[in-house]
């Protein structure tokens, strides 16, 4: 286990490196610069502008700076600066010294948003992302699992082919379609449900449906099609041979290796889901992560787009990581080797 | 082979007189032809396909035509199923104008047309970017497998790297690279040639190579595990005995084995190419306007949603109704290649 902890580490960050010098790479092809924008600024300025935040030093200094900033963690004393460039996502107060500080992870500040680092936009909108991603994954699983597992168990009659047709709906409804129609219909013409905004319990009903049911539909074909695979082996006879019943054959034994494939896609699923969907919080009005992903591109905001890339990649490796330990839990095979 | 061989063939041939021989993908389009949703699949898309290509002469007016006086214009039957859309006349603010089919959109453009033009770039997008990523896929996945040794080693870890590389932000990078790098390209280069000829695509080239460059890894894994599992086959191990040369081994002996999974797979990943573009579309780094997209006519819809309904909701149920289709297809076409997979135990 320690062995295994050493090199999942190891290609962790190896992965986030590889990501961050493709990312750097590609944003500084895209011509134009943050201060490029339609008003354009006197030469002077931009200048100003460029030499302030250090965009005029060459690109390979310009990268690693950014890495010791977003690696090396510093300790602190006294008060705090106030400069927008000392900002760290993680502060830790230490118990001794004169207010010393543990501080690690400085994404740098935002040229867009004024006044505001990358840390700062994790802390206020990735909250809201994660809980729109969480509630959204949490459902897909409780109608995706067992509309699967009943399509299964009663493959070839009429509940197996009616909630297959409706994962295909599920499917062929990506959420630019979703979240516009769910909108209209509860939104505007039930007028059940408010339109726009994120807080209230009544204000998620419709994003977190929108967000999950094309994934509900995803995970039933799976579970159905992983099931079926499972209720095919030896092993199952050999429980049903031995006179087990049903209930305990298809939790006990087939469910549980039947959930490797389901757990190997939603392990990714929710790393994309907890850090924000750009459709969903556009079309609902949500203030969450999903804005940066595409603004910060186009707005050449570079700091950001390292900060959303480099946290998408570490929840993406985070959730492969526990895909990986899950498996040991649920097959004894994978545990032995 | 031995004289018993020939014998029991004959004497087989003689038994069997009535039964046509049939090959494996005969056996397939017989199973897909009997599958009725595969079959509606089919017929939808060949439906679309037909109105895409002859769209000039179905569509009613052009896909840019502006009609001043219309915008907004709806036709009576569409306020109907829209109740909060009334009409002027019953005090709403719906102009009325049975020209527009569907109705017109906020410049005034018809929205049957534009949804009609529409399917252009989603069926070039679903029929094409599977034969580039089938392409790609391919030689990396069979050079990796065939070769093996370090070179698979290199590649497969790239390919566990991209998968850790979040897709959709990629695409909108390169996208941005693409789109903005090339109007700073000089005349003569390849990039500037790419530009050009993107440009007179209508922005779809770089959608195809956006979409290649960040969905070949599946199919590249796919290919090399296929090439894993025959290469150690007898006609293999034959082949090299007698002294074929690689690229004969390969594209004789190996290819023709191993496509059949890997069309399958390209073929259930067609609406997800589709819902790229159209998510491409959605967020402006699309097709070029006012080449009509569905993506971007939702977007563009989706914030008049409360007035006007039917801009955003027309072409959204037209991409709805061709992911469905493609989806059938692809599902029917799977079960038929591989009867294992429909649950019979």
């Amino acid at each position: 286990m320690g062995k295994f902890i050493v090199r999942r580490l190891l290609w962790m960050a190896l992965v986030l490196f590889v990501v961050s010098l493709i990312t750097f790479t590609l944003m500084r092809i895209i011509p134009g610069g943050p201060f490029t924008g339609e008003k354009r600024l006197p030469a002077a300025t931009l200048a100003q502008l460029n030499a302030k935040y250090r965009l005029d030093q060459p690109l390979y200094i310009q990268y690693l700076s950014f890495l010791e900033g977003v690696i090396v963690p510093k300790i602190t004393t006294g008060k705090q600066s106030n400069y927008l460039d000392h900002e760290y996502l993680i502060n830790l107060r230490l118990p001794f010294g004169d207010r010393a500080t543990f501080r690690w992870m400085n994404f740098g500040p935002s040229y867009n948003s004024i006044g505001r680092t990358v840390s700062d936009i994790f802390r206020d909108n990735l909250p809201v992302s994660m809980q729109l991603g969480l509630l959204a994954f949490t459902l897909s699983i409780f109608i995706g699992v067992p509309l699967g597992i009943i399509s299964a168990l009663k493959r070839n009659t009429y509940i197996d082919y009616l909630s297959m047709a409706i994962a295909v709906l599920g499917i062929s409804v990506p959420v630019i379609i979703m979240a516009p129609i769910l909108q209209y219909f509860f939104g505007v013409q039930l007028k059940i449900l408010p339109v726009s905004g994120w807080g209230n319990p009544n204000q998620m009903i419709l994003p977190v449906l929108a967000l999950g049911a094309s994934n509900s539909a995803l995970i039933a074909r799976l579970t159905r099609a992983s099931l079926l695979q499972v209720l095919g082996q030896d092993y199952i006879r050999t429980a049903r041979a031995k006179g087990l019943i049903e209930r305990l054959v298809i939790l006990r034994h087939a469910l549980r290796n039947a959930l490797i494939p389901i757990v190997t896609v939603l392990g990714p699923t929710l790393a994309y889901l907890l850090c924000g969907t750009f459709v969903v919080e556009t079309i609902f009005g949500i203030p969450g992560m999903g804005k940066f992903f595409v603004t910060s591109v186009t707005g050449r905001d570079y700091q950001v787009i390292m900060g959303t890339v480099l946290l998408l990649a570490m929840f993406l490796v985070l959730a492969n990581t526990l895909v990986d330990i899950l498996y040991m839990f649920l097959d004894p095979r994978i545990r032995t080797n | 082979m031995s004289e018993r061989c020939t014998f029991s063939d004959s004497h087989q041939s003689l038994h069997f007189k009535k039964a046509k021989p049939t090959s494996l993908t005969a056996d397939a389009f017989r199973r897909l032809r009997r599958n009725k949703a595969a079959m509606i699949g089919a017929m939808i898309i060949a439906i679309n396909i037909l109105i895409a290509i002859f769209a000039p002469f179905v569509a009613p007016y052009d896909y840019d035509a502006v009609f001043f006086k219309d915008i907004n214009g709806t036709p009576s039957w569409v306020t109907k199923i829209f109740p909060g859309m009334k009409p002027i006349e019953q005090g709403g603010y719906v102009k009325i104008r049975e020209g527009f089919l569907l109705g017109a959109d906020n410049l005034g453009r018809d929205l049957l047309s534009r949804v009609i033009y529409g399917a252009r770039i989603s069926l070039t997008v679903g029929i094409i970017t599977p034969f580039i990523n089938l392409t790609l896929g391919l030689l990396i996945g069979l050079l990796s497998g065939y070769r093996g040794g370090w070179i698979d080693n290199i590649i497969m870890r790239f390919v566990d790297i991209m998968y850790a590389f979040p897709t959709y932000l990629l695409i909108i990078l390169l996208m941005s690279v693409f789109r903005l790098g090339a109007s700073k390209l000089e005349p003569g280069s390849i990039g500037y040639l790419f530009s050009r000829l993107d440009a007179s695509a209508g922005g779809l080239l770089f959608i195809f190579i956006g979409i290649g460059l960040t969905s070949w890894m599946s199919e590249a894994r796919l290919a090399r595990g296929q090439v894993l599992s025959v290469r150690e086959n007898e006609y293999i191990v034959a082949a090299i005995a007698v002294g074929a040369p690689n690229s004969r081994i390969i594209f004789r002996h190996v290819l023709p084995n191993i496509i059949g999974p890997l069309i399958i797979a390209e073929t259930l990943a067609i609406p997800s190419y589709i819902a790229y573009e159209a998510f491409l579309s959605f967020i402006g780094l699309g097709v070029n306007p006012p080449t009509p997209s569905w993506g971007g006519m939702i977007a563009d819809g989706v914030v008049r949603i409360q007035a006007y309904p039917n801009h955003a909701i027309f072409p959204a149920l037209a991409l709805f109704i061709l992911m469905f289709a493609f989806n059938f297809l692809g599902d029917g076409l799977r079960d038929a290649f591989d009867p294992t997979l429909r649950g019979r135990e």
